[in-house]
């Protein structure tokens, strides 16, 4: 599937893995950390993006601003914007959200996105990766960029979730088995009926965290579902891209989900993975639900149905950050913030929230964080010496509930 | 001499350069900060041109373009590792920081010991073990890039041709 939707961006009958193509991009993506570099980047070889209908810039990072510095750098952005003529800036909520639900990421598209979780997009079937941003300048400047192919691994899912196990405990627990590095410069296309199943959010957790096994792009294959969600938002034409029933992969896997059971990364590496319960007990200080794993209404939905009517424990912080503004208004109006807001939780604005350190909910030496979304590496949230578990929001929830990490089945 | 910083496997992004770093900065800046809670005092201790040798993943994790930039600022003359992650590799060599792939490498260094190195010959020499390993040359036009300072300063040089 990767071969074929980069053998159409590249003008050719077909590619082969390890081959060096020159790709036409459809859509390339900044945020309020990789932008600024990325103009200035541009501003040394070109005076104009090829097409701003087809640049997005996104401040999510750090949005609204905490900082001085972050306010300069968001000024230079939107000066940028409409310099450029590019209408397409948002800052109500996470890229890789946004991006979806504004009608830029569809089925076939070449997606470069200046943020390494853009491979996120694979779940609506487009092949998107993420780079750096003077990479992102020279695909501004010329809507081009080139681009390996990779080998394509195909992972099968197949069999049902248990109950309160989630696409998030079946990519940790892959993460785990692969490693950190298992899957580098490859392309992970999710099969099977498992996947099927899923829900477009459920979709993208997963190939949300392909990256963390070093993938360039995850993959699925659109379907009835996808069609529903893309139809009434889709910005361009757009033309669907599947595998061939003969396709051949570098290496094939099948995950049988019933035999799941919910997982947590533990500090400091991401496929330090083991299910919830041998590490059940250790007594955490804050609970992160939000991220672009993980801070849809389908996730503050699993998570306030274990907190509705109780209360946080009363040594935990709970921070939940819908992801966008369009999971907000839905939470609100299902009545699911109200219920998280009641138990304890703090509401923070829509965006990326605790994940990066750099905006709210940073950590203290010494202090253990369980979080819904992808990276727990050292420092990542604050000190060095802090610890971050991450897992499904329903374990975040039922953590926050107990303070301490527990299995959501328990509770 | 340049001499060698070695680090283990899987080294992040954020261990590079902590989010909290990220906005607009001069690479000089940046570099105050490289690899601040992995090796605290790196930026005041690294002699300009010293190499970072490193096990496998080597800038795994996030795809800030401020990691490669923040080593440049600190003096790294390269990084020589087991592997990459492919957006660092990628950025690396779009800022014109030298990057080569060598098997066995971490093993063959202990922090402070002499290096040296041929990106187009793909090797690399203990001077103060007197060993030598085979590294994976890099691709002419990668090197041209590089010789250019990155990729911009070699956009804009062919622009000129």
């Amino acid at each position: 599937m990767a071969e074929k939707l980069l053998a159409r961006k590249a003008g050719k009958e077909r590619v082969e893995p390890g081959e060096i193509v020159e790709a036409r991009v459809d859509v390339v993506m900044m945020n309020d950390i990789t932008g600024p570099l990325a103009i200035e980047s541009l501003r040394e070889i070109a005076e104009r993006v090829w097409d701003p209908s087809r640049v997005v810039i996104i401040f999510d990072h750090q949005m609204p601003a905490n900082s001085t510095e972050i306010a300069r750098d968001h000024d230079m952005m939107r000066k940028f914007a409409r310099e450029q003529g590019i209408e397409n800036l948002f800052a109500e909520g996470i890229c890789h959200q946004v991006l979806p639900e504004k009608g830029f990421a569809l089925p076939g598209l070449l997606i470069l996105g200046a943020d390494s979780h853009t491979c996120t997009y694979g779940a609506f079937g487009s092949f998107a990766t993420g780079v750096g941003s003077t990479d992102l300048a020279a695909a501004m400047a010329s809507g081009r960029l080139w681009l390996r192919v990779p080998e394509s691994v195909k992972i099968v899912l197949e069999g049902k979730l248990g109950r309160r196990v989630y696409p998030k405990d079946v990519i940790l627990q892959l993460v785990g088995e692969i490693g950190a590095d298992g899957a580098t410069y490859q392309a992970l296309e999710f099969q099977g009926e498992g996947v099927r199943r899923m829900s477009i959010g459920g979709r993208m957790t997963l190939c949300n965290m392909g990256v963390e096994m070093g993938a360039k792009t995850a993959l699925v294959a659109p379907d009835a579902l996808t069609r529903r969600y893309v139809e009434k938002r889709a910005r361009f034409p757009f033309k669907e891209v599947r595998s061939d029933p003969k396709a051949e992969y570098a290496d094939e896997r099948t995950c049988s989900l019933s035999r799941i059971e919910p997982q947590v990364a533990c500090p400091h590496r991401v496929d330090n993975v083991k299910p919830v319960r041998e590490v059940e007990g250790r007594e955490i200080d804050q609970a992160f639900l939000g991220s672009c794993t993980n801070g849809r209404t389908e996730d503050l939905i699993e998570a306030a149905k274990i907190l509705k009517g109780r209360k946080i424990h009363p040594r935990v912080r709970m921070l939940v950050v819908p992801s966008s503004r369009e999971t907000y208004l839905e939470a609100l109006r299902l009545g699911v913030i109200e219920r998280l807001v009641r138990a304890g939780a703090i509401l923070g604005p829509p965006g990326c929230g605790a994940c990066m350190g750099s905006y709210i909910g940073v950590l203290a030496p010494g202090e253990v964080c369980v979080s819904s979304s992808n990276r727990n590496f050292r420092g990542r949230m604050g000190s060095p010496e802090a610890e971050i578990y991450l897992a499904s929001p329903a374990t975040v929830a039922a953590s926050a509930l107990r303070g301490k990490l527990t299995d959501p089945r328990e509770v | 001499m340049p001499r060698a910083w070695v680090l283990g496997d899987d080294v992040s992004t954020d261990d590079i350069i902590p989010g909290r770093y990220l906005v607009k900065r001069s690479p000089e800046e940046l570099g105050k900060h490289a690899l601040e809670n992995l090796l605290p005092g790196f930026s005041s201790r690294v002699k300009k041109g010293d190499v970072i040798i490193a096990g496998k993943n080597f800038g795994c994790g996030s795809s800030r373009e401020q990691a490669p930039l923040a080593l440049k600022g600190a003096g790294v003359g390269a990084v020589i590792a087991e592997s990459f992650a492919r957006i660092f590799f990628r950025n690396a060599v779009n800022q014109g920081l030298p990057v080569m792939i060598c098997k066995g490498v971490k093993a063959s260094f202990s922090t402070g010991e002499e290096v040296e190195y041929d990106l187009v010959r793909g090797v690399v020499r203990n001077l103060t073990r007197g060993i030598e390993r085979k590294a994976e040359p890099l691709p002419d036009f990668l090197v041209s890039i590089l010789r250019a300072g990155g990729l911009i300063p070699y956009l804009k040089s062919r622009r000129k041709e």
